[in-house]
């Protein structure tokens, strides 16, 4: 019998397995900081950020040049990805209607959706094999091609946000077309378009898939581009394999540290956003 | 974001001669120069994508030459003799991305539906936030708690558990020895990894209902819940599906928390216990220490098959989404 009671109680249950969702959506989160903070903080020291890795047996050690290698390879990989995306991106929002923008944007999207294990041999087969070797270079443009839909979305998006008056206003004034897109609208787009690209490079920071042939990883000092490079999520890929319980509790640190870059970025680009647009819908 | 056209199409310069000529004739320069720049930016990734394309491709075409269609079905991954058949990889990665998306989208439907309806404002922007950020942890972090703290309780509690005391042991779907690593663990990780995706999604689709509908269903006598499940839901139903699928698409390209939990055997099995492999984790393990030129095109062909199995998942997600965005179709 469907009386409003039954129905009430229907929807109360309803409304608590709601709860009960949220709940459980919320749980692995905090159970991986928890776990990072704990089995983490226990390998960090001040030697964990300065220090190379010890042989296996021997304590201590670090990832320092793990922490370096990811900031070279990220470097080159926003080299590439940066102009390409912000260049792409003033081209879609300018010419937005017309056939080449859509289809662009549409590949745009595929891109987006590869897998990053695809685009790592796609680099190896370009910058690996004819070579010879692995480098940072093959690793950082596996990595830059990531980006490149990244950025090329939030410039698009930023830069239709500026208001159709700004640019009028420029040209009545004189300024040629060119130097209203860079200097007028680029320029009034950019906190936005900066905050996109943080969130690509906190993106790519993390990846390892496409590191794996490219930059492979590397147990000592080296910030040579054109030899192989350790990277932070790599050498924890690496560690967190192995059988040895030193390497394991140095996995967790890693973890830890990349994480903390990796949120502190993206919180840090959501509370800039928020900012400047107010409280979105949530 | 919406379509606007706050920025819009840029306004053609206007024509002028005299005394402006000269330096019109600069900017004119300067235009094309800028114009061919951008179109040269723009233009880099349709290039990128065909390079992708066409090196992997052609990498793997040997492979898939040799085998023909055996290597989509065939069992055999065999470096020694030069036989691969890539048959576990394709169903371990079709299964684990199934299994993920069972678990993960009554949440994610769940979540969205208590963040868009029942959520007291205060809750709201915590919750999403933190049902967010789960998109931003790398996925090397989510295979190391994956191997030492998920993997260990399946080992020693969640399996026995539903092995012995539920007795579902007794099916083939939970049957075989609790190793830990497994097709269970995999696409638990995966449920994990895939949640805020689907999340976002269906909660962007939820808040594109119109006020209108919601009410014209209260107005009718309709509890929350039934608002909800009739006016709501079905409004929104091809979008939520675009978001299931999207996340379909990043679980069947996901590499390295899957390599860490699934346990890495060429082998296909209907048990759940069982440890397994998926394309992304196959290359992954293999790549650096390939035997031999056919062992190589063999995991090119692999990454082909990957591609092209994500190529056309996320292009079925996109145009459901897209379906949406253009507006409400007739119950």
């Amino acid at each position: 019998m469907r009386t409003i009671a039954r129905r009430r109680v229907v929807s109360a249950l309803m409304m608590t397995l709601t709860y009960v969702a949220a709940a459980i959506a919320t749980l692995p989160l905090l159970f991986i900081l928890f776990h990072l903070v704990r089995e983490g903080a226990a390998a960090l020291g001040p030697d964990f950020f300065t220090s190379t890795p010890r042989p296996v047996g021997e304590a201590g050690g670090g990832m320092a040049n793990a922490i370096v290698g990811t900031l070279v390879v990220v470097g080159i990989a926003s080299a590439v990805g940066l102009p390409v995306g912000v260049g792409a991106g003033l081209y879609l929002a300018e010419n937005r209607g017309t056939r080449l923008a859509w289809t662009v944007r549409f590949l745009s999207d595929v891109l987006n959706g590869l897998p990053s294990i695809v685009l790592g041999i796609f680099a190896w087969d370009l910058l690996v094999r004819p070579f010879g070797q692995f480098s940072a270079i093959a690793g950082g443009m596996a990595l830059g091609a990531i980006m490149i839909p990244l950025v090329t979305r939030a410039t698009e998006e930023m830069i239709s946000l500026v208001p159709g008056s700004l640019r009028e206003a420029a040209l009545a004034l004189g300024y040629p077309r060119w130097r209203t897109s860079l200097t007028i609208v680029l320029r009034t787009a950019l906190p936005g378009i900066v905050t996109g690209a943080l969130v690509a490079v906190a993106r790519v920071a993390g990846e390892t898939a496409p590191l794996l042939f490219t930059a492979f990883g590397n147990q000592f000092w080296s910030t040579s581009v054109t030899q192989p490079i350790a990277a932070l999520p790599l050498q924890i890929f690496t560690y967190a394999i192995s059988p040895y319980d030193e390497w394991h509790a140095q996995a967790w640190a890693g973890a830890l540290v990349l994480i903390a870059i990796v949120l502190v970025i993206s919180v840090v680009s959501r509370f800039v956003t928020r900012a400047r647009f107010g409280t979105g819908s949530d | 974001m919406t379509e606007a056209t706050l920025g819009g199409e840029v306004p053609a310069a206007p024509r002028s001669g005299g005394a402006a000529g000269a330096r019109m004739g600069g900017a004119a320069f300067g235009d094309r120069a800028y114009q061919l720049a951008i179109l040269g930016f723009a233009l880099f990734i349709p290039l990128l994508l065909v390079a992708i394309a066409g090196a992997v491709v052609s990498a793997g075409w040997p492979a898939l030459r040799e085998f023909g269609g055996s290597f989509l079905t065939s069992s055999r991954w065999d470096a020694v003799n030069g036989e691969f058949g890539a048959a576990p990889a394709i169903f371990g990665t079709l299964v684990s991305s199934f299994l993920a998306l069972l678990i993960a989208t009554p949440l994610a439907v769940g979540v969205a539906i208590f963040l868009s309806e029942f959520a007291p404002s205060w809750l709201r922007q915590p919750v999403a936030f933190l049902v967010d950020l789960l998109a931003a942890v790398p996925s090397v972090v989510y295979g190391l708690w994956g191997i030492f703290v998920l993997v260990p309780v399946l080992r020693e509690h969640v399996m026995p558990f539903l092995a012995d005391t539920l007795k579902l042991g007794r099916t083939p779907f939970f049957s075989g020895p609790a190793y830990g690593p497994s097709m269970l663990a995999a696409g638990l990780v995966l449920a994990i990894m895939v949640l805020p995706y689907v999340s976002a999604v269906t909660r962007e689709v939820l808040l594109a209902v119109p006020r209108s509908q919601r009410e014209a269903a209260l107005a009718l006598g309709a509890t929350r819940w039934e608002m909800i499940w009739d006016a709501v839901l079905p409004y929104a139903r091809s979008g939520i599906v675009g978001g299931i699928i999207l996340g379909l698409g990043r679980a069947l390209g996901e590499t390295m928390a899957v390599t860490m939990v699934i346990g890495n055997r060429h082998e296909l099995s209907a048990s759940l216990f069982a440890p397994g492999y998926t394309l992304a984790s196959l290359i992954a393990n293999e790549f650096s220490e390939a035997t031999g030129d056919l062992h190589l095109s063999a995991l090119m062909a692999a990454g082909t098959t990957l591609f092209v199995l994500t190529l056309i998942v996320n292009a079925i997600a996109r145009w459901l989404v897209w379906q949406v965005a253009r507006g409400p179709r007739g119950r």
